[in-house]
């Protein structure tokens, strides 16, 4: 072994003195771990302003009250409480799990994919939950059966890609993972096309637009109890995980070169984001942007560490998202498709880091 | 087999699958040893080294790292024992110099495990023997090639292998930051680490080697000490070019090209 390496003095130590960044550069650099903690301050404030906004306003006297009703068990429940615990509530949890499962998701990806440009559904998971949701639309399946055919077409699509990516073997396996997926993809969005111009104009379809673009309207507590659970049966591997990601991030090579089984570790953490993005995408319908700019926020503020990055991108995620349903369910009379919001304030600030530059990227 | 054997191939062929780069290279590195590969851009160096590595299967023959044939020993095991320094290279995220360093010690965590202090002491120890521990914290996307280089060095000491295989260690570094390197390297192997490295200069194999392997069309045409394989008439067959070895006054060998041609 090596131990005696460290015990001649270095007489040739090798200058320093080229183009070193100073630290004052990055002076306002604070400790993450205090990053965290305000990042889970901001959401729960979030949390609770989103609770009293919206078209049946609610003021911290009603919530109170509705909140010792159901604790003292009052009878019967009266409007106030019906609109917080049916409706407000469960919409903020979604909003808030849907945001961070697919803000993780993206931040894995990155990290997986070593690109910083990719996003959770670049496998192909939202064009295939997409195919499952409009062919349960246009089956006219209830909505759980449009949410399970959903969950289940993103789950056969990126097992599709993997597995076509698996057959390929004398080339880079990142690269056609990549390209396995914008081809499936592809293909499901011509099944989607398809099947738009074959439903019901005036029944299917508009059902169809809506989901293709994403909203929460109609998310409920079943749909938070039923996506929670996945959400976090694919968190705990990207938790457990956390350290060998960022060697994986060095590419394959090198990963496996430092211990790390790369093919292995790429299936499992592929496995976990795709059933985190599906069954949220399941209930939520297909949101962009989330999972392609969080990251990058996120380590602008934490560092590209995935110790830190799977933390802050799971918070900054849930508040976004929850910020962006509030303003579609609340500025204007009717709901706002939440893709096109998200595109909306996403793309100017997608710009706006891209200028900044720094610390997101090299 | 020796018992300071690290690593050894036997009629080794490797290359990509349906691209065969080069056969029936036969290699043993010891403790201790600095073997230099020789050869010409795209004669198969580092194709070699990530079958040598076992990144790549072998397309005959077979490599045994300390007694054990590769595709017996998990990635953890190999990592354990050989190290391996890629040519200096930019990464995606902008990681601390730091955390790159300490990513060295994946091969001796837990598989969910995060590098504990004991780690990072071992990884800024590695930095601070290279000269570079003042930069532990900057973002390896904003130092130059050449620190980059040993900060590459650096995660392979962290790894604490026995055996260190580094690509062209010297092709992106300044001329006094090349002489440092190759000082590093024969510390090394004093220290009773082996190293095996490929580089362009003959002048670095015989600053450092102890042996010489050259790769010529796909086949090792040459394996002996740096003054026996050195000699005009291999360098000419592998480059094309005169040269001629002198030892200067003091004792250094060096080789100089014929420019006249």
């Amino acid at each position: 072994m090596v131990e005696g390496h460290t015990s001649y003095r270095s007489d040739n130590a090798v200058s320093v003195s080229e183009p070193t960044a100073s630290t004052a550069s990055r002076s306002s650099r604070r400790r993450p771990a205090t990053t965290l903690v305000l990042l889970a301050l901001a959401l729960f404030a979030l949390m609770l302003a989103a609770i009293g906004i919206g078209k049946y306003p609610l003021s911290l006297g009603d919530i109170a009250s509705a909140v010792g009703g159901a604790i003292i068990g009052a009878s019967p429940p009266d409007q106030a409480s019906i609109v917080l615990f049916s409706i407000r509530v469960p919409r903020i949890l979604a909003a808030v799990l849907v945001g961070a499962a697919l803000a993780a998701a993206g931040a894995a990806y990155q990290g997986l994919f070593r690109n910083p440009l990719v996003s959770p559904d670049i496998l192909g998971v939202s064009a295939g939950a997409g195919l499952g949701a409009v062919l349960g639309i246009f089956l006219s399946l209830p909505v759980a059966g449009v949410q399970l055919f959903a969950f289940a077409g993103g789950l056969a699509t990126v097992a599709l890609v993997y597995f076509i990516g698996s057959l390929v073997q004398n080339r880079e396996p990142v690269l056609v993972l990549v390209l396995a997926g914008v081809v499936v993809g592809s293909l499901a969005g011509a099944g989607i096309s398809l099947l738009k111009i074959l439903a019901d104009p005036y029944d299917q379809l508009p059902a169809i637009v809506f989901w293709l673009l994403g909203s929460l309207s109609s998310v409920r507590s079943a749909e938070v109890w039923s996506s929670a659970p996945l959400v976090l049966l694919g968190l705990v591997p990207l938790v457990l995980l956390r350290w060998r990601i960022n060697v994986l991030s060095l590419g394959d090579d090198e990963a496996k070169a430092l211990g790390v089984e790369a093919g292995r570790l790429r299936l499992i953490v592929i496995a976990a984001a795709t059933l985190m993005t599906a069954s949220v995408v399941a209930v939520a319908g297909v949101i962009g942007w989330i999972g392609l700019v969080i990251p990058h926020l996120a380590r602008m503020l934490v560092g590209p560490d995935f110790n830190r990055l799977l933390p802050a991108s799971l918070l900054i995620g849930g508040g976004y998202m929850l910020l962006i349903d509030t303003l579609a369910r609340t500025i204007a009379a009717i709901e706002i498709p939440l893709g096109v919001l998200t595109a909306i304030i996403g793309a100017p600030f997608f710009l706006w880091l891209l200028a900044r530059g720094e610390d997101g990227w090299s | 087999m020796n018992a300071k054997t690290l690593i050894s191939a036997r009629r080794l062929g490797f290359g990509y699958p349906g691209k065969p780069v080069g056969r029936e290279a036969d290699i043993v590195v010891s403790a201790g040893e600095v073997v230099c590969l020789l050869g010409p851009n795209g004669s198969g160096k580092t194709t070699l080294f990530k079958t040598l590595l076992g990144l790549l299967p072998p397309q005959q023959g077979t490599v045994s790292i300390a007694g054990s044939p590769i595709d017996k020993l998990t990635r953890q095991q190999i990592a354990r024992l050989v190290a391996y320094v890629p040519q200096a290279h930019s990464a995606q995220f902008p990681y601390r110099i730091i955390d790159m360093v300490v990513m060295g010690r994946t091969a001796h965590l837990g598989l969910f495990a995060a590098p504990s202090r004991s780690d990072r002491a071992k990884a800024q120890a590695a930095l601070d023997l290279l000269g570079i521990g003042a930069l532990a914290s900057e973002a390896y996307t904003r130092i130059s090639g050449g620190q980059r280089q040993l900060a590459l060095i650096a995660r392979a000491l962290a790894q604490e292998a026995r055996l260190i295989i580094m690509d062209e260690p010297t092709a992106s570094l300044d001329f006094g930051n090349q002489v440092k390197v190759l000082s590093h390297v024969n510390q090394l192997s004093k220290n009773g680490l082996g190293v095996v490295l490929s580089t362009h200069d003959p002048d670095h194999a015989l600053a450092t080697a102890s042996r010489v392997l050259l790769l010529h069309e796909g086949r090792l045409i040459a394996d002996g000490p740096p003054l026996d394989v050195l000699t005009p008439a291999n360098l000419r067959t592998v480059y094309g070019v005169d040269v001629t070895i002198e030892t200067l006054p003091k004792g250094t060998t060096v080789c100089a090209p014929d420019y006249r041609a």
